[in-house]
């Protein structure tokens, strides 16, 4: 059903129904996301694409739009408020940009500067998170895993169906786990798909590392807000 | 704040100087004063000032430079309006240096990833002092074999500390440049508002963490 | 190993959604779960070592490491820590000569830990051992417990000495107390005809009962408050099959009770609360899911339901009414709070780790296994009962106009009668707190953590009722003596340990909450410190995916409104350009000490 619905005050057709960050970036309304992935399940971990949808904040990638619905994105409070949840993971990390494979290509770094980060308004933690080494194809660097939840939920054996990644224990204690075995199984094409689903530098491919010139990496040929609205060519 | 008791000793800024001609010091009048200052750094962020390349020299017809880390001079002679903070905070030393520049500047920017969140050198802040040391001094590959290892303990050398500090969390921070280093770029747009009366804005164009 | 493992694997009949029940077991026959059990419950089950470790490092109440024959789990609540709490736990690791979070190596005989509120608290000290509760400790009594156990008594013999079977509410008594203090009109009523009641549910047509229930106006009683009623409609018309029940009997918030002693008394009114339920909606299938730390409860419920069963009231054909088919299983949590949230909860039952879903689809729609579900508390259950039995005028002519009926309240803290009380929504809380005999109140957790924290002396007038102080039974009540702050920052510590970790906020920013309300309690924060937690604190309570990180970061921000004077005369001011929060003296100490400590060991 084509409804209207508005966003920082601008009127917008669209259909009922349809994902509120999508239907934001169709007309050229950049909200973050870090989790989302178009045309997958919502996970709904990050809660970076946070907006006030008719007076209530809510993640953009969990909202269906509907009739009359009010969605403000650029007030000042919702953007220190998906700054800060940002700044969070950059907090909880040990994001060490300079010396990531990931760095220029990586999704929280990227929404780190379309959200104007400098630095975060919360301790840095500095917790040991001892890297997984035992697989032989795929090695995990926890210090930089959010919990995105995109491999647990996506990444399977594909003779079994059986999930490859987990989380093990909960809340701040939580780790980023891989199945050996199914790990070592995987065919050459799926590890790459595991490498470039991960959002951040976490899963990578063993035996590479910076294979990217600097300069020439992902958002830097087009930042993550291009890509996002699709503007001059530039394609998620 | 305390430091251990040291000899007698003549700092830098204590010496005797020539004063300035009387022309330069005029036209260094009404110029905003900066200072800066590398605590645990690699000097990489203060070299992007140079990275301004020829914009430094309309920069320098707003701003002078008192004490910097070129000029070698330790303290700040007259108060500043930037302090330029590079390095995050590894000893008591830098402490002790972050503290000055704090009681002396207005505005404080903390520059670089170290400054910003402790960069290369935090990552010591994942073992302990103990660990650190005793790879650093006792099991080091350059240890003289049958020598008695030595750890520095003396007055004159500030004792590091449990871990490495963002500069943030030792004194206030009005600003911050992130970026392993920061381009050019970055510095001078930071520099250049604030000496035109500018509010601070890094754009995402050249904010980079890397 | 083989063999064990592979009988467990069939008690469950193979089923992934029974995985929780099958750790259970696995973690009692083998105190944690080994490396070996894995390859075998991945062949058994279909999944991955990792999936598997997934759900059970998620619970508490697993191991991961070997652990002794008999797990202590001592209560650490609040209320439990102005009931003597140190002195037992003292008293514990002298007498076991194990420490906490550590077993003793050998012979292995025990391990100790701590727990959150066991739902206990006007009883504390209480502890667990091997899901035994025992209650009102001091240390003579732990030392006796300790010198029985090495004997080789097991804790079920010590705590129910005459051997009372464990299916019969004796057994429970002898175990735990149910203090009711003041009861009716609605529930611990005595009697009841419940076929007679059930004959005459069924008499009128489902939606009937469903309108009836709506109409009496009865609110959820976990918290949340919403309409019984409309959530039962919702199920009864999604269109998708089957349709689920599940009892909410996973009582977690620290310093309520009300559902144990309701499940100790009157398990029948629960229970028939499903069936009720089950016949608005249409469904075959009832699951109670019983917190880890009411496992005593277990076998006593389960008996109930089968008496139930044997009188025609449960199974097949319920009433008299042919095809009328409902039973009801018990699923045993294994520790987690976050758990008691409804898709958690539902998550649980499937057999995963407690990741509250993402909504919508909300559980009447998309529920325990993809089917629609509803979800009801424990006390909203025995009210339905109730309801069909007196009808919705009866109902809603108690309590207030939003909030009808009685509410079960867990009084506990500095009061002279701790225990149950059933009140009719809209009483002050002055009125409660002088049924209670809470003589000198200060402040009162109204709610637990997750609730308010009230003054006694600016509140008092307040009512009680979803229009104004909402209540989700907890009241806990501290006197003036009592260090609020450092109550908040256990109530903080709760959160950072039961925060399920799936979203951002809560995750990371309850660490800083609990970091900021230490640096208060340290006396280095200023005035910045208390406006990041009112600002942070908003961002988590907004930003959070379920009511977990909703309510965390409650203890700080009600105590900042309410008590503003505890934070500010902990408040320093910064005195030179150092910030107070810094401390030179710990960053630069530690560096002549370690040298000393490496020096010694190069000599060593």
């Amino acid at each position: 059903m084509s409804i209207q619905i508005t966003i920082d005050g601008m009127e917008i057709n669209t259909e009922e129904g349809r994902t509120l960050v999508e239907v934001a970036a169709e007309n050229g309304v950049y909200i973050p996301t870090l989790c989302y992935l178009r045309n997958q399940s919502c996970l709904g971990t990050c809660r970076v694409c946070a907006v006030r949808v008719n007076g209530n904040i809510s993640a953009g990638c969990t909202v269906r739009v509907g009739k009359d619905m009010v969605v403000e994105v650029n007030s000042a409070e919702v953007a220190d408020m998906r700054k800060a949840i940002v700044e969070m993971l950059f907090a909880e990390g040990n994001h060490n940009c300079p010396s990531c494979e990931k760095s220029g290509r990586c999704q929280l770094q990227a929404v780190g500067y379309e959200v104007g980060m400098t630095v975060a308004r919360f301790p840095y933690r500095f917790e040991k998170r001892p890297p997984e080494f035992a697989a032989g194809k795929i090695w995990l660097e926890r210090d930089r895993c959010i919990f995105c939840q995109r491999c647990v939920n996506l990444m399977r054996d594909a003779a079994s169906g059986k999930k490859i990644f987990s989380i093990s224990n909960r809340g701040h204690r939580a780790r980023i786990e891989i199945d050996v075995g199914l790990a070592d199984a995987m065919p050459p094409e799926q590890v790459k798909q595991a490498v470039d689903l991960c959002p951040v530098g976490a899963i990578l491919e063993k035996r590479i590392g910076y294979d990217e010139p600097i300069g020439q990496r992902k958002y830097e040929v087009h930042s993550l807000r291009e890509r996002t609205l699709n503007t001059e060519g530039a394609s998620s | 704040m305390k430091t251990q008791t040291s000899p007698p000793q003549t700092a830098s800024h204590e010496l005797p100087a020539t004063p300035p001609p009387a022309s330069l010091l005029a036209a260094r009048a009404g110029k905003i004063k900066m200072a800066t200052i590398s605590l645990c750094g690699c000097w990489g962020c203060t070299l992007s000032i140079l990275d301004c390349d020829e914009r430094i020299l309309g920069l320098l017809d707003k701003v002078t430079i008192t004490r910097s880390s070129l000029t070698d001079i330790k303290r700040i002679a007259e108060r500043c309006t930037i302090g330029f903070i590079e390095g995050g905070v590894a000893n008591e030393e830098n402490i002790e240096t972050l503290e000055h520049f704090r009681a002396n500047c207005d505005i404080l920017i903390a520059v670089g990833a170290c400054a910003v969140w402790g960069g290369v050198p935090a990552m010591r802040n994942l073992v302990e002092l103990k660990d650190c040391l005793a790879q650093a001094y006792l099991h080091s590959p350059t240890a003289v074999a049958g020598a008695k290892p030595v750890i520095p303990f003396h007055p004159e050398i500030p004792r590091i500390t449990a871990k490495v500090y963002p500069c943030h969390e030792v004194v206030k921070i009005d600003y911050f440049i992130p970026g392993c280093p920061p381009s050019g770029d970055a510095v001078f747009k930071v520099l250049d508002d604030l000496a035109n009366g500018r509010p601070f804005d890094l754009p995402s164009s050249i904010n980079r963490y890397d | 190993m083989k063999n064990a493992i592979q009988s467990i694997l069939e008690r469950y009949g193979f089923d992934r959604t029974r995985l929780l029940d099958m750790l259970r077991d696995v973690d009692s026959a083998f105190g944690h779960l080994p490396e070996e059990a894995l390859p075998l419950l991945e062949a058994g089950l279909g999944l991955s070592r990792a999936d598997i470790r997934e759900t059970a490092s998620f619970y508490h109440f697993f191991h991961q490491e070997p652990t002794g024959k008999h797990r202590i789990y001592l209560s650490n609540s609040v209320v439990a820590k102005m009931n003597g709490f140190h002195a037992v736990r003292a008293a514990l690791e002298r007498e076991t000569g194990v420490r906490f979070g550590q077993t003793d190596p050998r012979p292995g005989l025990f391990s100790l830990f701590e727990t959150a509120c066991i739902g206990l608290s006007d009883q504390e000290p209480a502890m667990l051992i091997d899901h035994v509760a025992f209650t009102r400790l001091r240390p003579g009594k732990v030392a006796d417990i300790i010198a029985q156990l090495r004997q080789g008594r097991s804790p079920d013999e010590i705590a129910n000495p005459t051997g009372l079977p464990d299916n019969d509410v004796a057994y429970v008594d002898a175990l735990v107390e149910s203090n009711i203090r003041t009861k009716g009109p609605v529930f611990f009523r005595g009697k009841t005809d419940f076929r007679a009641l059930l004959e005459q549910c069924l008499s009128t047509r489902p939606e009937q009962v469903a309108h009836t229930i709506q109409k009496s106006g009865l609110r959820g009683r976990g918290g949340a408050g919403f309409l019984i009623g409309l959530k039962w409609s919702l199920c009864r018309g999604s269109p998708d099959e089957p349709k689920y029940i599940i009892c909410n009997a996973d009582e977690g918030e620290p310093g309520t009770f009300k559902d144990r002693a309701l499940l100790t008394r009157s398990p029948r009114e629960v229970f028939m609360g499903m069936v009720i339920a089950a016949y608005a909606i249409g469904c075959r299938q009832g699951i109670v899911y019983l917190r880890a730390e009411y496992t005593y409860l277990a076998n006593y419920l389960n008996e109930q339901l089968r008496a139930l069963e044997r009188e025609g009231l449960l199974g097949r054909d319920i009433g008299g009414r042919k095809g009328f088919d409902f039973s009801i299983r018990i699923q045993l949590g294994a520790g987690a709070y976050v758990c008691g949230e409804e898709s958690a909860l539902i998550e649980s039952c499937e057999g995963k780790r407690g990741t509250p879903r993402v909504k919508p689809p909300f559980p009447v729609q998309y529920g325990y296994l993809g089917k629609p579900t509803i979800v009801n508390n424990v006390e909203t259950l025995a009210s339905v009962t109730r309801i069909m039995a007196e009808g919705a005028d009866w109902f809603k002519s108690l309590g207030t106009a939003g909030s009808a009926g009685t509410r079960l309240l867990c009084v506990s803290g500095d009061c002279g009668k701790p225990g149950i009380y059933e009140v009719e929504w809209g009483i002050a809380l002055n009125e409660v707190l002088a049924m209670v005999d809470a003589k000198s109140a200060h402040a009162v957790q109204v709610s637990g953590p997750s609730g308010e924290c009230v003054s006694a002396e600016k509140d008092g007038a307040r009512k009680i009722a979803f229009e104004d102080l909402a209540c989700n039974g907890a009241i806990t009540i501290f006197n003036r003596e009592r260090d609020l702050l450092e109550i908040v920052k256990e109530h903080m510590q709760f959160f950072v340990d039961e925060s399920c970790g799936i979203c951002v906020p809560c995750r990371v920013g309850n660490v800083a909450l609990l970091e900021k309300i230490q640096r208060v309690i340290d006396g280095k924060a200023c005035q910045n410190d208390l406006d990041d937690m009112v600002r942070w604190g908003g961002i988590i309570r907004k930003t959070s995916r379920c009511g977990l990180g909703g309510s965390s970061p409650k203890p700080i921000l009600t105590t900042l409104e309410k008590f503003p004077e505890i934070y500010r005369r902990k408040l320093v001011e910064q005195d030179g350009p150092l910030l107070p929060s810094f401390d030179v003296q710990a960053a630069v100490a530690g560096y002549a000490q370690t040298k000393k400590d490496l020096e010694r060991e190069v000599e060593a």
